[in-house]
């Protein structure tokens, strides 16, 4: 390391301004700081300032709520006036207490982390490589090696921990991957459209008690529209009660403008034009309501047997499977596993969504509690050695990928990056530019990296940005893939030296001249690299 | 052995010389307990009574947190009866769990692991996966 050892460190943060932050730009000596959850590398949602959290698709949540609140305003404006002078005020009370819970449980299914469980971290994956490695041996070119799964016995029961090429975790029991939110999911349930989000383990509480007071509320409004048709019919005659078509609706709005007491009379008539509104919204809803129906047992049945929706259709605890085929979950008894689905501990949520990016933290973001472990000397140094990792492997891939590139040169296809986005010499937050709702990155060849590699793109994101910011490495390495010069050794290592000291030289001012003889290979550092590069060749020969 | 260090001069002076991951411990089911295994990279820096003794308590401190019992049924039942808006005004027990566990670890890193070169990072912030530690390069061995 050589160039920026001597400046204070501190000047890291100086430039590395977020380019997709929304929050303004402030002189270059203030930080800034991107929250976490712009960088998420899931595709999910995020609303308020990340305290929402939803998925991708959510025209069906809304498509909810609309029937929901349709369906009560009418049970609230047309029915509730007559049974609750007819009948009893306790009625509409009910309805409404209801109803704000239905739509509280929606509300918190639908905004709340289902459980989504980080990505690992580079040193992490590089460690889990290396454990599978020496789990599977040395194996010759061409060998593919076995699909990763680990044993492991619950409860008397061997399951199949699977490994996650995404996220680069070994999967905890129970948690699989939601392919719409590209996220995994600890205990995973499914995917409910209806509630536009993943059903997990930190949600699927609300989602039981929300499908459970919704069942309570439409069977109550069905039950009280019926009686007030009833009622009325007693007094008008059926039919007429009935006959009135909800085109009526427009007169009906214009009803407070005449004097009170034809208005009242009116109003009356509304009603039952109202409720015959009411009943065809039911009618509607009835089928709905047959789905809601089954799918109240369906969970009512997986809570009791304490599985998830994903185990009851792999039937992975059947008895079909093997005799001893058992749920190794199960707490023995009904009672104790309704209670632990539904008043148990709620853990919190592991991805910390408005947790403030430390400006030195590449791609996938790590849970923070606000504590930052390092200091700005050892940001340098962490920094340094995570991209040496993320550079080996973006090489590595790049060499497996385009066999005319010789693995010497330069291999930038974020150089590309550098031309659309002139002038940022920034370079904090380009891992954003992965964030839900972002911009596909603007280099095509960037985003044909793969995308379970995002700290690759942020390497090179922040390769391009340094790269545009200096421009005497300009002229060195700026290069397509399809230009590959193969040059001499010494502009390859300067890039490699640019890529792996982004920041702390290289604020808004150019960085003193740079020395090629001062220059380090990443590939002949210490052998926990060299174990990735070698782990990462055999992943991408696969 | 490695010189000593307090936790400040590790994080200002040391280099990172490798990190070594304590997996997740599956058998007793999906609670959050840690492999008590004494991992090999450590044998030259730390007694293994020491390090067992720190991921027992805190999986310990994790069993604490999830345990299903009156205290949390309550308080599930609570919750919900207030449509779990009682979380607004207060923390869960397992929030207050993972404070307690955070200065655990701080106070760990302090007194056990910094002056022997090594640094637990909190499980909470590798999404409760893994016990991170770290070791830091021993000047001494140069």
């Amino acid at each position: 390391m050589h160039f920026g050892v001597d400046e204070p460190v501190r000047e890291c943060q100086y430039s590395q301004v977020c380019t997709r932050n929304s929050s303004p730009m402030e002189t270059p000596h203030k930080k800034i700081y991107t929250r976490k959850w712009r960088v998420f590398p899931g595709r999910n949602k995020f609303y308020c300032d990340g305290r929402i959290m939803m998925a991708k698709q959510t025209g069906v949540f809304y498509l909810t709520m609309v029937l929901i609140m349709v369906t009560s305003g009418l049970f609230f404006a047309f029915d509730c006036p007559f049974l609750a002078s007819n009948l009893t005020p306790a009625i509409p009370a009910i309805g409404g207490v209801l109803f704000f819970f239905v739509m509280g449980m929606l509300l918190r299914a639908s905004f709340s982390d289902p459980g989504v469980l980080p990505r690992a971290t580079p040193d992490e994956a590089a460690d889990l490589e290396r454990h599978i490695d020496a789990t599977n041996g040395p194996s010759g070119p061409g060998y593919r090696p076995p699909p990763r799964t680990r044993e492991v016995v619950i409860n008397g029961q061997t399951v199949k921990l699977k490994y996650c090429f995404t996220c680069k975790i070994f999967r905890p029991p129970r948690a699989s991957h939601c392919s719409l939110c590209d996220n995994c999911v600890d205990r995973f349930d499914h995917h409910c459209p209806w509630v536009g989000n993943c059903v997990g383990r930190r949600n699927y509480r609300f989602f039981y008690l929300f499908i459970l007071s919704l069942s309570f509320l439409t069977v109550f409004i069905f039950a009280f529209v019926i009686t007030h048709v009833i009622l009325r019919s007693n007094r008008t005659g059926f039919l007429s009660a009935l006959k009135d078509s909800p085109a009526r609706y427009p007169l009906a709005l214009q009803a407070p403008s005449r004097n009170a007491g034809r208005r009242a009379r009116e109003w009356e008539l509304e009603c039952d034009s109202r409720s015959s509104g009411t009943f065809c919204a039911f009618c509607a809803v009835g089928a709905d309501g047959d789905t809601l129906s089954l799918s109240l047992c369906f969970h009512t049945y997986l809570i009791s047997s304490n599985q998830t929706t994903n185990e009851d259709i792999k039937g992975s605890w059947s008895t079909k499977r093997g005799k001893d085929n058992y749920n190794p979950y199960s707490y023995g008894n009904i009672l104790t596993n309704c209670c632990a689905a539904l008043c148990g501990p709620l853990p919190p949520s592991l991805i910390d969504r408005r947790g403030f990016l430390q400006p030195d933290t590449p791609q996938p973001v790590c849970h923070s509690n606000g504590t930052s472990i390092y200091t700005p000397t050892q940001l340098h140094a962490h920094m340094c050695d995570q991209h040496q990792c993320i550079q080996s492997t973006k090489f590595v891939l790049q060499a497996a990928a385009t066999p005319l590139l010789h693995t010497d040169s330069v291999i930038l296809p974020a150089a590309a990056v550098g031309h659309a986005l002139p002038g940022k010499s920034s370079l904090v937050g380009p891992c954003a530019s992965l964030g839900p709702g972002g911009q596909p990155p603007p280099s095509s060849s960037l985003a044909s990296l793969p995308s379970s590699m995002p700290g690759l793109t942020c390497a090179g994101e922040l390769l391009a940005l340094r790269s545009d910011a200096d421009p005497h490495c300009h002229h060195h390495h700026l290069a397509s893939p399809e230009e590959t010069p193969s040059p001499p050794s010494p502009p390859p290592h300067s890039a490699l030296v640019v890529a792996a000291m982004p920041c702390p030289a290289h604020g808004p001012h150019p960085p003193p001249h740079l020395h090629p003889a001062q220059l380090y290979n990443p590939a002949s550092q210490d052998s926990l690299h060299e174990d990735s590069v070698r782990g990462l060749i055999k992943l991408s020969s696969v | 052995m490695a010189e000593t260090h307090s936790l400040q001069d590790l994080r200002q002076q040391a280099a990172i010389a490798s990190k070594v991951f304590i997996q997740r411990d599956y058998t007793s089911g999906t609670i959050c307990k840690f492999q008590t295994k004494f991992p090999s990279e450590l044998e030259t820096r730390i007694d293994k009574q020491q390090f067992e003794e720190t991921i027992q308590t805190l999986n310990n401190l994790y069993a604490e947190a999830e345990k299903l019992g009156g205290k949390s049924y309550l308080e599930g039942c609570l919750a919900c009866l207030t449509a779990y808006t009682i979380f607004l005004c207060m923390e869960t027990h397992y929030e207050k769990v993972l404070k307690k566990i955070t200065k655990y670890i701080q106070e760990q890193n302090e007194k056990v692991y910094a002056p022997l070169g090594l640094l637990l990072t909190d499980p909470i912030e590798r999404g409760l996966r893994v016990v991170e530690i770290t070791i830091y390069e021993d000047r001494s061995s140069r």
